[in-house]
């Protein structure tokens, strides 16, 4: 008698292991079942990802959730956020915590080969420079050697940073803090003679975090190259595809000139054969994603499409330019796949 | 075939449920059950842990240890720069939290004592003040505590370029405080050697003396003897090396202070922050100790005409230090499990080097195994001291 209710219970775990392991598809599915998307932000970088006056998220990258959302939901607010650190973000990624990371998180080897992660698109494209007290007198990175720098551990700007003293043949001493918020703040109380990290992030700290943004300049070295996207784990394609044509259709969209404001008009009016297949007109590109074929028409109403985004977060907040980041027709860098 | 009956009154031979009804039989079953069982889920998490990690392309092992590691460390005890490999970077991390507890354990048990004998004494102002400062650095959580030693420290002081100079060649500014040290030299590892020496003979001048007192009665000043034998080692070694004078003096240079020796802010926030919180712990424990000797002991002394003082040193302290000791290894491993919390204030801990190792290479499970066993065999270390240091202080039977 024991010893059936024994090797039952032996048997009954023995299912359970094989049960419990990893599935394809599993991602996509357990976001249906939950009704929104977890996504993995910036704890405050002001016109990337930080809550508002109000409480709501706002910035280019949460706008890429949003519009994941908007795709794959139909309601661009079927969000939740989760605020990490830089080294926090890969363990989120990875244990499933999240399922997407919209963090202005640079594309590298390592992290798509030996992280198991998938960069689904390229939202920002940025690089690293300087930020330093006009009061020092420095007007070029090269004239650091010696200097203290704070920078955030567990980034791509950290390993820059001790590539480009290396090359230079000059010294620094690094403080290394993981929160952005105990960084700048120790950066602005004078522990450290500079503040490194993407031209858009020195662009932020200085506008929003500065008593006085004047008193501090942006040096004119540009020392890598920082293409920033949104990540998803591997392991569940039909997921990632998802998030690369939920970002692909806001640029797709600026191409052809929809926009939140005349999304609806297009949709009824327009005769243009490419925005009738991004905007379900002609049904196939949803079916092929497995969603629903008002999906990019959900985005843009929703969202807006990338110029738009841009627009209001980057431009209006920070003050920058397109830039790298204006379509590849106006010389930048932003060129959406085909979508058909 | 028909099998042979069994003729009445034969032992019928032993079926299964008479074995299961055995209780010696039972009693080894159910530990087999039991290991079984726990080896089981070890090994359900493993694999299946090695199998999901596999499933999403995320590298394991701890090959990673030997690549080079790319991101700088500020202050290092050891040789480091971003070329050395992750394994000398996790070296740096783990020496730095073994600097920070060490000085801890040491600093939090003198302020402690002096807390906790403080908290007794028959003067009003004192035994209040003691009491104000237990209650309330015991009471806020350390985290903050650190948090507000790491805000104070920097702006507390000015920007290198206006140093200030309490003493010739010592500096405090926002980025700690600089204080002049000799330049090495040869003479000061032969200093090294005759402390050492002059430990060893200081610690058979003891034996020697206290086998005199058994035997005669007759009292030596050990203390005096023995700081006499450590100065006048250590001096003639100074001066056998060659007395060397030269010092590397502190002084601003480009954007830092250059030379000296640093104590840079966040170590100073955490060595601050661990200690005063870990020492309201340490004179509770002192007092309570103090407090559990019967105050017949007290009298006892009096009565045979020792000293007050003696009397704490030799009657009262010994007997509260048995009761002490226990609760004071308690805290002197919190002290130091404490010291993760470094991470939050920028001190290049272990964890804060296996944090950023963890990220860089996304190996988490592994990073975490590592400095897991690490304060795991940092605690094990003290406890195994402190059970040799409870034994030799216990009652000995006679």
């Amino acid at each position: 008698m024991k010893i059936q209710t024994i090797l039952a219970a032996g048997a009954m775990t023995v299912a359970a292991v094989a049960a419990q392991n990893a599935q394809a598809g599993a991602v996509l599915d357990g976001i249906k079942a939950k009704g929104f998307v977890q996504c993995g932000v910036n704890v405050g970088l002001p016109g990337f990802s930080a809550a508002n006056a109000e409480g709501k998220w706002e910035g280019i990258d949460v706008d890429v959730c949003r519009a994941v959302a908007a795709a794959l939901l139909g309601d661009s607010n079927a969000v939740q956020y989760t605020p990490l650190t830089a080294p926090q973000r890969f363990t989120a990624l990875q244990s499933g915590e999240i399922d997407i990371l919209s963090r202005n998180t640079t594309a590298t080897t390592t992290r798509d080969a030996k992280l198991g992660l998938t960069f689904v698109g390229i939202n920002y494209y940025d690089g690293q420079g300087f930020l330093i007290p006009k009061a020092l007198g420095v007007s070029s990175a090269t004239e650091l050697d010696g200097a203290t720098v704070c920078v955030e551990p567990g980034t791509t700007t950290e390993l820059n940073l001790a590539d480009y003293f290396r090359a230079k043949g000059m010294s620094f001493e690094p403080v290394v803090i993981e929160n952005i918020n105990e960084a700048t703040t120790a950066f602005f109380s004078g522990r450290c003679d500079v503040y490194t990290t993407d031209a858009s992030g020195l662009a932020s700290v200085r506008t929003t975090m500065a008593e006085n943004p004047d008193d501090y300049v942006i040096l004119p070295e540009i020392i890598s190259k920082e293409p920033l996207g949104p990540v998803v784990a591997q392991g569940d394609e039909q997921w990632s595809d998802v998030a690369r044509w939920a970002f692909t259709a806001m640029v797709e969209a600026e191409e052809y000139g929809v926009t939140m404001e005349n999304v609806d008009d297009m949709k009824a009016n327009s005769t243009n054969p490419g925005i009738q297949r991004l905007l379900g007109v002609t049904p196939g590109m949803g079916e092929a994603l497995g969603l629903d074929e008002a999906w990019a028409y959900n985005i843009i109403k929703q969202v807006g499409n990338y110029g738009e985004s841009y627009e209001k977060n980057v431009t209006a907040k920070l003050g920058l330019e397109r830039g790298l980041n204006a379509l590849w027709t106006d010389g930048g860098l932003q060129y959406a796949w085909p979508i058909r | 075939m028909s099998k042979p009956q069994n003729a009445p009154g034969d032992v019928r031979s032993k079926g299964l449920v008479d074995y299961l009804n055995d209780e010696n039989v039972r009693a080894v079953l159910y530990q087999i059950i039991a290991i079984g069982l726990i080896v089981f889920a070890g090994w359900y998490l493993v694999s299946n842990t090695l199998y999901n990690l596999e499933q999403q392309n995320i590298s394991t092992g701890y090959g990673f240890l030997d690549l080079e590691a790319g991101f700088g460390i500020s202050e290092s005890m050891i040789q480091y720069s971003p070329q050395s490999d992750y394994a000398s970077a996790l070296v740096v991390g783990l020496l730095n939290t073994v600097k920070v507890s060490l000085l801890g354990i040491v600093l939090c048990t003198i302020i402690g004592i002096i807390f906790g004998v403080a908290r007794l004494s028959s003067n009003w102002i004192v035994r209040k003040l003691a009491t104000v400062y237990v209650e309330t650095f015991r009471n806020i959580p350390v985290l903050l505590q650190l948090f507000f030693w790491y805000a104070l420290i920097p702006s507390a002081f000015p920007h290198p370029r206006d140093a200030l100079e309490p003493l010739p060649g010592v500096l405090l500014t926002s980025r700690g405080m600089y204080m002049p040290v000799p330049v090495s030299d040869n003479a000061y590892t032969l200093m090294g050697i005759a402390a050492v020496i002059a430990c060893v003979v200081i610690y058979f001048v003891k034996k020697w003396a206290k086998k005199r007192q058994d035997a005669t009665g007759q009292p030596f000043p050990i203390v005096l003897a023995g700081l006499g034998i450590f100065v006048g080692l250590v001096l003639a070694a100074y001066l056998a090396g060659g007395a060397p004078t030269e010092m590397s003096i502190p002084a601003l240079k480009g954007f830092n202070i250059q030379g000296g020796y640093n104590i840079s802010p966040e170590f100073l926030a955490v060595l601050i922050g661990l200690t005063v919180y870990t020492s309201t712990y340490v004179a509770e424990v002192v007092r309570s100790g103090i407090q559990a000797v019967p105050n017949g002991q007290w009298e006892a002394a009096d009565s045979l005409g020792i000293k007050r003082s003696v009397a704490l040193r030799k009657v009262i302290l010994p007997q509260s230090m048995r009761v002490a000791i226990p609760p004071l290894t308690n805290q002197y491993l919190n002290l130091t499990k404490n010291s993760s919390l470094a991470v939050a204030v920028g001190y290049p801990d272990l964890v804060s080097v296996s944090n950023t190792t963890m990220n860089q290479t996304g190996q988490a499970i592994e990073a975490i195994s590592i400095f897991m066993s690490i304060y795991l065999g940092l605690s094990l270390l003290t406890s195994l001291f402190m059970n040799w240091f409870n034994k030799k202080m216990a009652l000995v039977e006679r």
